[in-house]
């Protein structure tokens, strides 16, 4: 797997994906034949009402989830060909999540949290703390190293989610909601971090998000309906198309 | 990559010092307890052994009954008497010198002070069979012993609970209802094979024990002390055909007394102990496997408990090997942590309790490396479990665990 793919190959390509959870009354269509594809350093916003599979979708991506039937590839790649391991790797490499919780470890300090996708990838314990001050000076936590997630603000604690992302060095960032628990303000601040990253550091980034003021932030709009994808555009496209139809 | 896991393994118990501690808990007091179990009985062997060289292992013990050594069978048999004591010591010359010797317990009064002890009727020979000196006052006059004078000699736990550090010769003290005055003061022996203070005891004449305090001429055991170049063994044939002859058994009859030296009586305490020993380390035993499933059980509920971590380790790329390798070395760190912990409690406590029961301190290095193996593989083992069902959790499962 190339870190940089040609451009030719999408970074993201689902086809046909359904993900069923549950059997027969309870059967839910979380995901209902979807197709997406993402090349290269797009900046993409999942949108849609609640319960429409957005995050279904993300977890697919992140390869957290498999679907129950469809393909996904990854920079080419079949992901269900491969094992759990070459998963993880995956991820490792290639992946970097930002949550709505921010999933932060408890009890460990901003520094460490950053320095844990570097642990795995097995860099020596100096550098891998020179790479976490980088990272966390970049989203603007230089002097909260040692500082827990509970000493930390809920934009201070997303912005160190986004430095242990940013820390793996991936290709893609994936971000569930990540001003999901913000005010405005900070969340402005969260998507001027995330354009800048798709921007200068050529980071693939994808989205899910509720409000359209964040998703303008995007390059184009993936809208999900009921498990399916309705439109997808630039954000002036989707959000017109919305207003016409209301 | 394996000094990184020790290094979070260790990150991840100090997180959670409270958790930690519970979980090291049970294997320190098992450790402990097996360890202070073990030494404290090759202690107490030790000391048997000890005890009976210093003894001198030319004593022997006769006693009436027949068969094995113990209470009660006394009452079958007919008792001893002076006379077997004179026979044993001007017919054998395999015996140097024996002593009657009859025992009982009451209470010692002097003034306002009352102590519980032990009181023994014999002669002057005793002290010199047993080889026990006299530090203050001097023993029994001939003149008393065939009065039956009512003096005592008393050892130093007795001089202690009734006049402390005073001298106490010539003093009065009160044994049930008879008044008998202080002559002597035994030397300091400290505690016996058998755990009881062996200073705590009152010697008074034989015929004084006979007349005031049983009312009878029985005499209920004698030592004997053998020839300075006569084996133990010989002796005790040449005491039991005496007694035999003494006490008119024919031919093909059984004993109804027994001779025994103190090298049974060794082997039979060894015997004793060694069982102790072994009941209650077993007992320990137990409990540290009950430390180890406190363990594993802990290990479930902080598996449990950090679902939510294990998943979002397993995102950022952990593979589930690595899950599995950090909750093993955690595992196996908290135990070698309880172990060098119960170790350290368990050779500490064999210490104080040697110390206090007067007996060597003997530490076994292979008992504190099996308790400390234990210990390890008890991590292995009981963290094994738990982190393969942590490392085998879907990502997505882990996460969404609230
Ligand atoms: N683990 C699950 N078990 C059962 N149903 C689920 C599970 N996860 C999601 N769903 C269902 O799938 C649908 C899509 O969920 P989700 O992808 O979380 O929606 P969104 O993120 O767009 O709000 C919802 O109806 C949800 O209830
Ligand atoms: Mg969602």
């Amino acid at each position: 797997m190339p870190h940089r793919a040609a451009d030719t190959t999408p970074v993201i390509e689902l086809r046909n994906v359904t993900k069923v959870y549950g059997h027969g009354e309870a059967e839910v269509r979380a995901m209902d034949g979807v197709d997406i594809t993402i090349e290269s350093g797009e900046f993409v916003a999942i949108m849609g009402p609640s319960g429409s599979g957005k995050s279904t979708a993300m977890n697919m991506i992140g390869c957290l989830d498999s679907p129950t039937s469809g393909e996904y590839l990854f920079n080419g790649v079949q992901v269900a060909k491969l094992s759990q391991d070459q998963r993880a790797l995956l991820r490792r490499n290639y992946l970097g999540f930002v949550f709505q919780g921010f999933n932060l470890l408890a009890r460990t300090t901003a520094l460490e949290n950053v320095e844990l996708p570097m642990i795995y990838k097995g860099m020596p314990a100096t550098e891998r703390r020179e790479k976490a001050r980088e990272a966390l000076a970049k989203v603007g936590l230089s002097g909260r190293e040692h500082h827990d997630p509970s000493e930390l603000s809920g934009g201070q604690q997303q912005r160190a989610a986004i430095a242990r992302a940013l820390a793996g060095n991936p290709q893609v960032i994936l971000a569930d909601e990540p001003t999901g628990n913000l005010d405005t303000k900070l969340s402005v601040e969260i998507m001027e971090l995330l354009k800048d990253l798709n921007e200068r550091d050529h980071i693939t980034i994808v989205m899910v998000t509720h409000e359209e003021d964040m998703a303008a932030y995007a390059h184009r709009v993936i809208w999900m309906v009921d498990g399916k994808v309705e439109r997808t555009g630039t954000p002036e496209e989707v959000f017109s198309h919305g207003r016409q139809s209301a | 990559m394996i000094w990184e896991t020790v290094r979070l393994a260790i990150q991840a118990i100090f997180r959670n010092t409270l958790r930690s501690i519970l979980t090291v808990l049970g294997i320190v007091i098992g450790v402990a307890a097996v360890i202070a179990m073990v030494t404290v009985g090759q202690g107490s062997s030790n000391q048997v052994t000890a005890d009976v060289e210093k003894l001198g292992t030319n004593v022997l013990m006769v006693m009436p009954g027949a068969g094995r050594m113990g209470p009660g069978n006394n009452s079958v048999s007919a008792a001893l008497e002076m006379k077997d004591v004179e026979a044993l010591i001007n017919q054998l010359s395999s015996v140097r010198t024996a002593a009657p010797y009859n025992q009982t317990s009451l209470n010692a009064v002097y003034g306002t002070e009352d102590t519980r002890t032990s009181l023994a009727g014999t002669d002057a020979r005793y002290l010199d069979v047993v080889d026990w000196p006299i530090v203050m006052g001097r023993g029994f006059l001939p003149a008393e012993e065939s009065s039956g004078r009512a003096v005592c000699i008393i050892g130093e736990t007795v001089r202690q609970e009734l006049f402390g550090n005073t001298d106490p010769i010539g003093e009065t003290v009160r044994l049930k209802n008879v008044s008998c005055d202080v002559i002597g003061l035994l030397e300091a022996k400290g505690a016996s094979s058998f755990g009881t203070d062996q200073d705590d005891i009152v010697l008074i004449p034989i015929k004084a024990f006979q007349r005031r305090v049983t009312g009878s001429a029985d005499v209920s055991m004698i030592y004997v002390a053998a020839a300075n170049n006569v084996s133990t063994d010989r002796a005790l044939v040449e005491i039991e055909t005496l007694m035999r002859e003494r006490r008119r058994i024919g031919a093909g009859e059984e004993d109804d007394f027994n001779v025994r030296d103190m090298k049974q009586l060794a082997s039979m305490l060894t015997g004793i102990t060694d069982v102790l020993t072994g009941l209650l380390s077993a007992v320990a035993a137990v409990s540290l496997l009950v430390g180890g499933i406190g363990i594993m059980n802990i290990m479930l509920v902080s598996v449990t408990e950090r679902t939510r971590e294990i998943g979002i380790r397993l995102a950022v790329g952990a593979t589930g090997n690595q899950v599995l390798l950090q909750f093993l070395v955690e595992a196996v760190v908290l135990s070698i942590i309880g172990g060098v912990v119960g170790i350290i409690l368990g050779l500490s406590l064999a210490a104080i309790a040697s110390n206090i029961m007067v007996i060597p301190f003997s530490p076994d290095p292979m008992i504190v490396a099996i308790a400390f193996l234990f210990s390890a593989a008890v991590g292995v083992i009981f963290g094994y479990f738990p982190a393969r069902r942590a490392a085998r959790l879907d990502p997505i499962e882990a996460l969404r665990h609230q």
